[in-house]
């Protein structure tokens, strides 16, 4: 255990400041940690994780945000385990923004797989420091107590006390520090593995949980805004009359034109605050706003699309060679290709963005459904002139978010419309708005070749072009970065001798951003179709061609095929791998094998299929997890087609809280259907075409699944949840599709393709 | 205009076009209604009206002049959850959670109507609330535990 823990509030409570805040730790492990100084008179903010009462309740501080992932009640699950504590007894504070918490940017799947280890020191010492009080105070050997259900035992009598009675004691003492801190054996675990509900359940079951779109503050005004439908486009002319003329408008005020690079930054346009939201919608109606469309104001999805596979005709950059591709195609008996095209795509959480902000003074205080409300503070200061640790942000709970709640462009609205209007201001995101000017997923062409040679797949050359995310920081970005690559393509799990991976040309025209499972999504399409379809050349079970290729059991370390790559230095070319060592998360490929044998055993894959059925499969290892998922599709002769069911398994390691695992499987598996059947953002004349959920289909009831979820069961490091189990959803629905109709879909969505 | 809101006399003197939605979020401050779309596309808005679902996004002002407005917060009598408030719990249903007010509401709508709705009868009444988190599985599962009827398969 490699977490050192320091007990804060000793320092305060030799300062004499301590008597009500008992004991607070804090683990200072992350670097950019800033451990506070506890100081008496708040008590809470002193606190980084953990504090408690003198009457022995828990506060945990949660620091990462709710999306409906889980994890505000995974985390306390960790530390509350460790602390041996009373659920009851536990106060949950969600944090606000401060870099005393560490990172809090609640994005790839990184909540539990980075904050596991600490939160399991923080609450492992916490119980220690109070055993120890309690040995002191009894006169015994420390060995001779254990904590258990928030009270100490006496293991030599059987007499037990709260932990009430040892806190004050405990604040004095020194943290055991990190060589000392003993963790509890699996066995006695208490609720880490275990499931447990939301803690925030019954507000939601009874209308009172708190998101964005909710924030309610005294004087407070409602703003929507019209902005320039491409990206860099400008206002050229308003009614702000016609606008105030709606009763309830209060102002009419313009905001800033965006100047590239987009970042996190405002679109610009024209806002209109009113004393409620739909006297500020008639009011932008009334604006009759006009606008000049800027460098993106021709993007043309279909134009775009023809030179996508120019650029894949085009010149190559390489970026994976093992090898040599084009020699082993030279000889292969057999040569299978195919191009594959997965169109941009919105994340549309069901909560489109919302921001509340409010100037106390100089003060600025903001409520908004943020996955990072650190990068809110960063990207709110420079519109208002006051430093990012001066403004008190607070993370609401998010109605979904999926990526596009990491990009806070609507809390700058808010704040400044706010500074302008001297009243609290929401700034409110209608479901147009949301899809108008999303962060998009990208827009990607990928071109496959393998060659089989003997009955063996010798070689598989793989070219992708796709703006970047890199786009929306650096216009001049042009195609898929490392980065992208590494999620799904520099990592390619076969054994397969030649191996090759390159990528074309492609800038971004509107602002590019990360969407659940990033560029997993298309990567993995394009991989778990290429494999069936190869499979289904060489009359092979699906499965079974993954297992060859896959081939033995071993670690892969792919940084040793990326082009430029230099172990010595290690900022150069390399395989990211989700920000972790592969020695702490490896590619392992037994487990990986694992997941798809196991999809295979419970949903029977490889069996006859009735008409009109069919069943796929597909794998996929992603943010340190392993996924294999199948279904089974019912195709109709109109060529509609349900799933009736679908089996996902996941290997995430160490797990915390199993039945919010299984929810994100199930989530995903309705997430990945949306991708495979539904989703597509065109744009014309630099405007998106979409409006809503008309034009913009998400899966609904008749569209979802009946899904099995199994955990795999060991004891690996725990992996990301949120994100892994989409990628291999929507290869598995298009390889259902083929088997039941023969019918091979290259192109998402499949809308209706099956038609025709 | 005069209507009741969860059993209270409530009156209105403005906009008689305003959706009963902005009403119950911005003016009456209720909000356990969502916002979704606006447009009777997700059903994230869904509040009863003399006791039939509708959607307050599409249901003017002046249309609910001498009605029964019910939200989410009027569902639970007192202290006792509505049936299936408690079957969401115990199912785990949320996962945001955003949009499960409005499932609830259509949900306790169909079952007031409809006491044992069969799959297919849960599955045209839920047809048109969207959870974009993909919870459907346990919607339909809790639904079918108030209504007395296991159905086929797949209940989590
Ligand atoms: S907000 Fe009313 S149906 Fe979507
Ligand atoms: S629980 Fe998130 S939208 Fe339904």
């Amino acid at each position: 255990m490699n977490v050192p823990i320091k007990n804060v509030s000793r320092r305060s409570v030799l300062k004499g400041a301590g008597a009500a805040t008992g004991l607070v730790l804090a683990a200072p492990m992350i670097s950019n940690f800033v451990v506070a100084e506890a100081t008496g008179s708040h008590n809470f903010s002193s606190s980084v994780y953990l504090s408690m009462d003198m009457d022995g309740t828990a506060h945990i501080y949660i620091h990462r945000v709710e999306m409906g992932q889980g994890s505000r009640t995974g985390l306390p699950q960790i530390i509350a385990d460790e602390l041996e504590a009373d659920w009851d007894r536990l106060v949950f504070e969600p944090a606000y923004g401060d870099k005393k918490f560490g990172d809090q940017n609640t994005d790839g799947s990184t909540s539990i797989r980075k904050y596991y280890d600490i939160f399991r020191a923080a609450g492992a010492s916490a119980r220690m420091m109070l055993e120890q009080a309690a040995a002191h105070k009894w006169g015994i050997a420390v060995g001779d107590v254990e904590a258990k259900n928030h009270r100490i035992i006496n293991k030599l009598t059987g007499a037990s006390e709260d932990y009430s009675a040892f806190v004050a004691a405990a604040a004095k003492l020194e943290a055991p520090g990190a060589d000392a801190v003993k963790l509890k054996s699996k066995a006695k675990r208490t609720y880490i593995g275990k499931p447990k509900q939301n803690i925030y359940m019954q507000d939601i079951i009874t209308g009172n949980s708190q998101f964005g779109q909710d924030t309610m503050r005294e004087g407070m005004l409602f703003a929507v805004a019209a902005r320039p439908p491409s990206v860099g486009g400008t206002v050229t002319a308003f009614d702000k009359a016609a606008a105030m003329a709606v009763a309830g408008v209060v102002d009419v005020v313009e905001l800033p034109a965006l100047t590239l690079p987009a970042i996190f930054k405002p679109l610009g346009g024209v806002a209109v605050l009113a004393t409620n939201t739909w006297a500020a919608i008639k009011g932008r109606e009334a604006l009759n706003a006009q606008f000049e469309g800027g460098p993106n104001g021709d993007y043309d999805t279909k134009a775009f699309e023809k030179t996508l596979w120019q650029n894949i005709d085009g010149k190559s950059t390489p970026h994976l060679k093992r090898g040599n591709c084009a020699a082993a195609l030279e000889v292969a008996d057999k040569t299978y290709g195919a191009d594959y095209f997965v169109p941009h795509l919105n994340h549309a959480p069901m909560e489109p963005p919302a921001a509340t902000a409010e100037w106390q003074g100089d003060t600025l205080k903001m409520w908004v459904c943020c996955q990072d409300p650190q990068s809110v503070q960063g990207a709110v200061a420079p519109f208002v002139g006051v430093k990012p640790e001066d403004i008190y942000v607070e993370a609401t709970l998010l109605g979904g978010a999926f990526g596009r709640k990491s990009k806070p462009d609507f809390a700058v609205e808010a704040a400044i419309l706010a500074k302008q209007a001297g009243r609290p201001v929401k700034m409110i995101w209608t479901r147009e708005d949301d899809m108008h000017h999303g962060y998009f997923h990208t827009i990607s062409a990928q071109r496959v070749e393998a060659g089989v040679k003997d009955g063996a797949v010798t070689a598989w050359k793989h070219k992708a072009a796709y703006p970047s995310i890199s786009g929306t920081f650096n216009p001049a970005a042009d195609g898929p970065s490392g980065f992208e690559l590494s999620l799904g393509l520099t990592d390619l799990p076969f054994a397969t001798p030649n191996l090759q991976v390159d990528t074309g040309a492609a800038k971004a025209h509107v602002r590019i951003g990360w969407m659940r499972s990033v560029a997993n999504i298309h990567q993995a399409f394009a991989v778990g179709s290429f494999v069936d379809e190869i499979a289904q050349g060489e009359g092979k079970n699906t499965a079974d061609l993954w297992m060859e290729m896959i081939g033995e059991d071993r670690m892969i370390s792919p940084a040793s095929d990326v082009v430029g790559h230099d172990p010595a230095n290690p900022q150069g070319p390399g395989y990211a791998n989700y920000g972790e060592s592969l020695e702490r998360h490896p590619i392992d490929t037994a487990r990986l094998k694992a997941v798809l044998a196991k999809v295979v055993d419970i949903s029977g894959y490889g069996k006859t299929m009735p008409k009109g059925r069919g069943m796929g499969i597909s794998v996929h290892r992603s943010f340190v997890s392993f996924v294999a998922c199948a279904v089974e599709v019912a195709v109709s002769d109109d060529g509609t087609f349900t799933i009736p069911r679908a089996w996902i398994v996941v290997d995430c390691g160490t797990y915390v809280n199993p039945d919010r695992v299984k929810a994100q499987m199930e989530g995903a598996v309705l997430f990945g259907i949306s991708i495979a059947k539904y989703g597509e953002i065109t744009a014309s004349g630099g405007a998106i075409e979409q409006n809503n959920f008309d034009s913009y289909p998400v899966s609904r009831m008749s569209d979802s699944a009946d899904v099995e979820v199994v955990i795999m069961e060991n004891d690996a490091p725990p992996g990301g949840v949120g994100e892994p189990g989409v990628p291999p959803v929507a290869p598995a629905i298009t390889n259902a599709i083929f088997q039941a109709t023969g019918k091979r879909i290259r192109r998402l969505p499949i809308g209706n393709q099956l038609a025709i | 205009m005069k209507f009741k809101i969860n059993g209270h006399a409530a009156t209105y003197e403005g906009d008689g076009d305003m959706p009963l939605l902005w009403y119950v979020r911005d003016i009456a401050g209720m909000t356990g209604t969502k916002f979704g779309c606006g447009e009777g596309l997700c059903g994230a808005c869904t509040v009863h009206v003399d006791g039939v679902a509708v959607r307050s996004c599409q249901t003017a002002m002046e249309d609910v002049e001498g009605r029964d407005v019910k939200t989410i917060e009027g569902l639970a009598k007192g202290d006792t959850l509505h049936a299936l408030q408690d079957a969401w719990a115990e199912h785990n249903v949320p996962q945001c959670g955003y949009c499960q007010s409005g499932q609830i509401m259509q949900a306790a709508s169909l079952l007031a109507e409809n006491p044992n709705p069969s799959d297919e009868d849960i599955d045209i009444a839920m047809e048109g609330n969207i959870c974009r988190c993909g919870t459907y599985q346990r919607i339909k599962a809790a639904i079918r535990d108030v209504a007395g009827n296991k159905g086929t398969g797949g209940a989590s």
